[in-house]
Parts: structure tokens; sequence; C-alpha cells
């Protein structure tokens, strides 16, 4: 699960680390009061998106009026934000965050991750911030640290001082970074996050350590202890179907192609969707419809998968182990019906009692296609898809 | 020969009263598992399935002498029943929940190998030696006693590289599902080393897929280390960056995890790569002569 920025620097505040002043607005008419607010005669106004690029893409914007600031939450609120990190449909702004201007001496980089070689949590810190790190990694990887965690310890004095130098810090800076380190550690581990970004972290022109952006992930796993995050969650920023899936408990993401895939496993899913690409097709979906695919779960898979105007066809694979593939023959029969399925469907049931799964499905009156063998189910559906 | 669990092996299983765990502690026990008990705080005392429930590992491990242990319980109590179990001295452990917060496996993993204890998982189907014992939730039929090894981060995925050795008569020595969470408890290079030290293993399938660098590690791990022939397929070839395609570990970040780096490592220390996950066996059966 991904916070917005001021959702970020919310949590940033309330761990007591140095974010500017700012207020999140959602309608326009706020902007001038949130600009008065804030006082001064500069705001940095920037559109709250799940997606990073955004100052490229006209979401940032720097300006010295409030009627400025009105102006640019008139333009985006409820508007698309399309970035390089979007898909060409962009994302919802649905706020906007208002924040005293910085005046920046230097851009620094900082972020923490789950490593999982190390299985440790991770500190990476740059001298060169405000960039893309993937590409400092690639051309001057001496310029990054990458400082582990011992879940045990926490973060000691003499890690704060070894990050301090590769970021290149005075004596003063290298104190405050010294305060900040375990804060940000607090942070990570009691709200169970994948990932923390600051990018960048600035000096200040007076010499501060200032936290100018947020960018925070959630691992889903611990979603369930964390109260407050979860109402953080903002559902506008996830694709509709893949929020649907997720609402019934099934693991969905969408693709561009139209094959609609549904598969037990999550692993089996993603060699089906290969599967068709190695013979020509290209998948809809990822389709993870769990390990028992009864009908209830089937009939909600083909719904979703259905909702998409691209699939021309569905390959169903199952792998039935322990659930007899008779009895999930008779589970997608009846979801097909109930969900009044009508383009053609390929079934590749294997496992347990494959053979009656399939005569029951062979012997129905719905378009389906059923063969036992993945090669042949998947030669078909691409057929079918051309 | 075979590793990791055989016919010696004595099972507890924690969470033993619940519907999951009681459907696959049935059919492990049809499959000639031996289960000696089972844990479920607060029923200690009574029988399930015929087999004595205890209140905690500590008063099993005392009453029938278990040597593994596989737990069913809630996500947000593997991190305890993991810990439970090493505390009370069981050595193999396998947690076949999904949804293990990350943070916890981070806490474990550094306690279980401080400790000396090998966890299978979580995330996992388990580990099975054909015709000995299957400790786990794989179907029994498709597998058969034979000599290929297989490794994997993905469940169904197995039961296909299971089937097609299966179907070409080539078997089983012992299949261990991995699982496909970040923090594995076990990682693909441990079980290769034991693999590599298992005489009834002739040919080693190792099934990877997106995230992470685990299969790099592996491929270089092989080049080094292993005589015998390791066919790999890695899945995900058509998956996007940036989503996570069901399984927790299943996720290319930062440019980094992509099927197509691993194919390309693994080729390069010599691993035999079958392109589509239909050629594992008849890779297996190339590669075997």
């Amino acid at each position: 699960m991904n916070l917005h920025e001021y959702q970020g620097k919310q949590l940033f505040a309330k761990f007591g680390l140095p974010v500017s002043k700012n207020v999140v607005i959602s309608s326009a008419d706020e902007a001038l009061n949130a600009c008065r607010d804030i006082g001064g005669n500069k705001w940095v106004v920037k559109a709250q998106v799940h997606a990073g690029g955004r100052g490229k893409a006209g979401g940032v914007k720097l300006v010295s009026t409030p009627e400025e600031a009105e102006e640019f939450a008139n333009h985006w609120l409820g508007k698309r934000l399309v970035t390089y990190q979007t898909d060409s449909d962009g994302q919802l702004v649905n706020s906007i965050l208002v924040e005293e201007c910085t005046d920046i001496g230097k851009e620094l980089y900082l972020s923490a991750v789950i490593d999982r070689g190390t299985q440790r949590v991770v500190f990476i810190g740059s001298s060169e911030g405000g960039v893309n790190i993937e590409e400092v990694a690639k051309k001057t990887p001496e310029k990054i640290i990458y400082e582990p965690i011992d879940p045990l310890t926490g973060p000691m004095g003499y890690q704060s001082r070894k990050i301090s130098k590769v970021l290149g810090l005075n004596s003063d800076q290298s104190k405050q970074f010294s305060i900040m380190l375990p804060q940000l550690t607090n942070l990570f581990m009691s709200n169970d996050l994948s990932l923390l970004e600051i990018n960048p972290l600035v000096i200040t022109q007076g010499g501060k350590l200032h936290c100018l952006d947020a960018k925070i992930n959630i691992d889903s796993n611990a979603v369930y202890r964390q109260p407050d995050i979860q109402k953080m969650h903002d559902p506008s920023q996830e694709d509709p179907r893949e929020a649907e899936a997720a609402k019934s408990d099934l693991s969905y993401v969408s693709l561009d192609g139209n094959i609609g895939c549904m598969v037990n496993g999550a692993g089996l899913a993603m060699g089906t969707m290969d599967t068709i690409k190695f013979f020509g097709g290209s998948p809809a979906n990822f389709l993870d419809v769990g390990g028992t695919a009864t009908q209830e779960r089937v009939s909600k898979a083909f719904k979703l998968i259905l909702a998409d105007p691209e699939v021309k066809v569905v390959l169903v694979n199952i792998f039935g182990g322990i659930v007899r593939c008779d009895l999930i023959a008779e589970g997608i029969l009846a979801a097909i019906e109930e969900v009044g399925v009508s383009i053609p469907v390929v079934v590749r049931l294997e496992g347990n009692n494959a053979d009656i799964g399939s005569k029951i499905l062979a012997n129905s009156n719905a378009a389906i296609v059923s063969l036992n063998n993945l090669e042949e189910a998947a030669k078909k559906a691409v057929e079918l898809s051309k | 020969m075979s590793i990791l669990v055989d016919k010696d092996t004595r099972l507890l299983v924690q969470g033993f009263t619940g519907s999951q765990a009681t459907l696959h502690s049935e059919q492990s026990i049809e499959y000639g598992t031996n289960i000696v008990g089972g844990v479920t705080p607060g029923k200690g005392g009574q029988k399930h399935l015929d087999i004595p429930v205890f209140n905690s590992v500590h008063e099993a491990v005392e009453a029938v002498k278990p040597n593994a242990s596989i737990i069913f319980v809630p996500a947000q109590f593997c991190k305890d029943s993991i810990l439970e179990a090493a505390d009370a001295g069981i050595k193999l452990i396998i947690c076949i929940t999904e949804g293990v917060p990350t943070l916890d496996m981070l806490i474990v993993k550094k306690k279980i190998d401080e400790l000396g204890v090998t966890l299978i998982g979580p995330n996992c189907p388990g580990v099975i030696t054909p015709g000995e014992a299957k400790l786990g939730i794989m179907p029994g039929s498709i597998h058969m006693q034979g000599s290929v090894g297989v490794i994997s981060r993905s469940g169904t995925l197995t039961y296909e590289a299971v089937k097609q050795t299966t179907d070409l008569k080539l078997g089983q020595s012992t299949c261990v599902g991995i699982g496909g969470d970040p923090i594995p408890g076990t990682s693909f290079i441990d079980v290769l080393k034991m693999m590599e030290a298992d005489d009834q293993t002739k040919a080693i399938v190792m099934v990877g897929e997106i995230g992470g660098t685990a299969e790099e590690e592996a491929a270089e791990y092989i080049r080094d280390h292993l005589s015998k022939p390791v066919i790999s397929y890695i899945a995900g070839q058509t998956a996007p960056a940036g989503k996570r395609m069901g399984h927790a570990g299943a996720i290319i970040a930062g440019g980094k995890g992509t099927a197509a780096d691993k194919i390309k490592k693994l080729e390069e220390c010599g691993v035999h790569i079958a392109e589509n996950l239909l050629q594992i066996g008849s890779k297996v059966k190339e590669v075997l002569g």
C-alpha cells in the first residue's frame, strides 16, 4: 500500500522529522487561506498522486501569490496527472499540498528499504539528490552508501557517522542526522514500511537538514495491524479492477492484451501469461483465483475479467491439487451460467479427476473448449483471440 | 537417501485443529507421514484425527518427541509459532501460511539462523520426499519416487514440474517449496547445497520467478559448487514492472528482478534453461540423456 506525500509528511512530523509548514487542500477555494495560514510570500503547490515524476509533468509549481495557488488547484483538482511512472490515463488528483518555500542549499538522497539480500532494513544515502538514484548507482556507485541496520540493535552512532560522511555533511549537520536516523528507523519499524524515500533530503541555506519529499510504501501483509495507516488508504489511486479484486481477496493485475487469464497459484498464473506470449498471444491480465477455485471465487474472477472490454477469450488454467477437478468443473459451469459469459472459454484442468472434470465441461451447453494439455489450451486461446 | 524429510520424520502440526490443517493432515497421514502430535493452545488433552493435541510445542516435544513441525496458524501468529517451535528445540520447521509481515520475518530469520534451525517458507507448499513423507499441501498423487530434486518459489508451478517429470518416468528425490515471500527461511542456495550432497538426486529443477536476486545468487553458487545438472524455469517473463504478481516477493522494483536478467545470469553460469514451463520435463530428460 502506498501513501501520498502529504500523508508521509504527517508521519514524518509525528516522528519529529523536519518538514516544511504545509496545508493539504481538496478544493480550490481553500487555497487562499492555506497560503495565508502558512505565511511568507512564496509557496510550493504539489498535486498529490501515487506516482513520481510529478514535477516534469507540471504537477508541482512555485507560486508567489495565493491567487496563483488557487489557479493551480483549480486546474488540477479532479483532473488526471500523467507522468512517466503512470499509464496513459494517469492518476486522479484529489488533493493539493501547499507548502512554505524552502531555500535549498544542497540536495541529497536518503531512503530505507527491506533488502532481500542482506535480510535487513538498509539505509541508502547519496550526496546526489533530486535525481534518479538508479542512474547514480549505475554511473557513480562510489557516491552511494548502503548501511544495513541490525534488527536487534537498531541504528548505531557509528552508522550515522558513516552515512553522514558519504552525504558530505559538516559536523553540525552530522549531529542533526544522528537524531534523524533513529527517528526514521523507528518510523519504518513501527509502521511496517517496506520503503521510505526522501528525495531530496536538503540542506537549507541556513545549514539545516530538511525533508523536502516523502515517499512511503507499507508492507501489505502488515496493514492489518496498522489502523492509522488503514485510514490513509486512497482507493482512487488504484486501478479500479485491481481494487475490486482486492475486495474479493483475488490477486489481479491488468495488462494490455486480449486473452483473459484465470489461474490457481501466482507462479502458474505468471507461467500461463508467459505461455500465451510464447505462442504469439497477449494476456489481458494476471489473476490468481487461489488454491480453492470454488464457484463463488470463479464467478468473481469471471466478472473481473469480463469487465475489461478488450478481452476476446478466457483461458482458465487450473492445476487441481487437493481439490478434485470434477468439483472445479462444476464450479466453472455454474459460474459461467451465473455471470452469463458470452465469449469463448478455454479450460485446461490438470490433477485429481481431471478426466471426469473435462468430460463434465465437454458435455455442457456452454461455449467451452476443454483440453487437458496446457500447450493445446494456450494455442487454442491464442487462435480464438485473433 | 533424500533431503530434509523421510520415513523417520516425526511430524508435529501447529494450528492442528483448524480446517486447513485438518484437511492437509488427513492427506499427509494417508500418504504415510508419521504425524505424532498437534498443537492448539487451549485444546490440550484432546484427540484430533486420533492424534494427541497439546497446548504448547514444549509439551508436545516432551511427550511425543517430534523432529519436524508444520505451521498452519494465521499469519499474525506465525512469528510466535515459529519461534516457539525453535525454542522447543525443533530443527526443521515448515510454515505454510501466506501473508506473514516482512518485518516479522527479519527477526525470525535472524533468530533461527542463530539457533541452527531450518525454516522452510513461509507462503510455501512444503516439502515432500515421494514414497516416504509428505509435509505440506501438495497433491501426493502426482509424485513418483525418482532422481530429480525440485526447488521452487511457487506451489502450482512446482506441481507442473513434478507432473512432467513423473510423466517422463524420472520421478523426484525431494521437492522443496521455499515460498514466494521476500524473506524466505531457506534460500535456493541452502537447498542446492543439500541436493548436491544427496545420492538419490541426479538432476535439479529450480523454478524461479521475478523479484529479488535469489536466482542470480543461486546461479553463481551453481557455477562454483555444483557438479549436478540444474534445469531452471523463470516465471514472469511477461510481467510488468512495479506490480506485485500475487506473491509478496514477485515484483520488479527499481529495474531489478526481471526474468530476462535472471535467465541471462543462469545461462552464463551453465544452468539449462527451460524457455517455457511446458518444457521443464523434456529439458531434464534431454540433460540426463
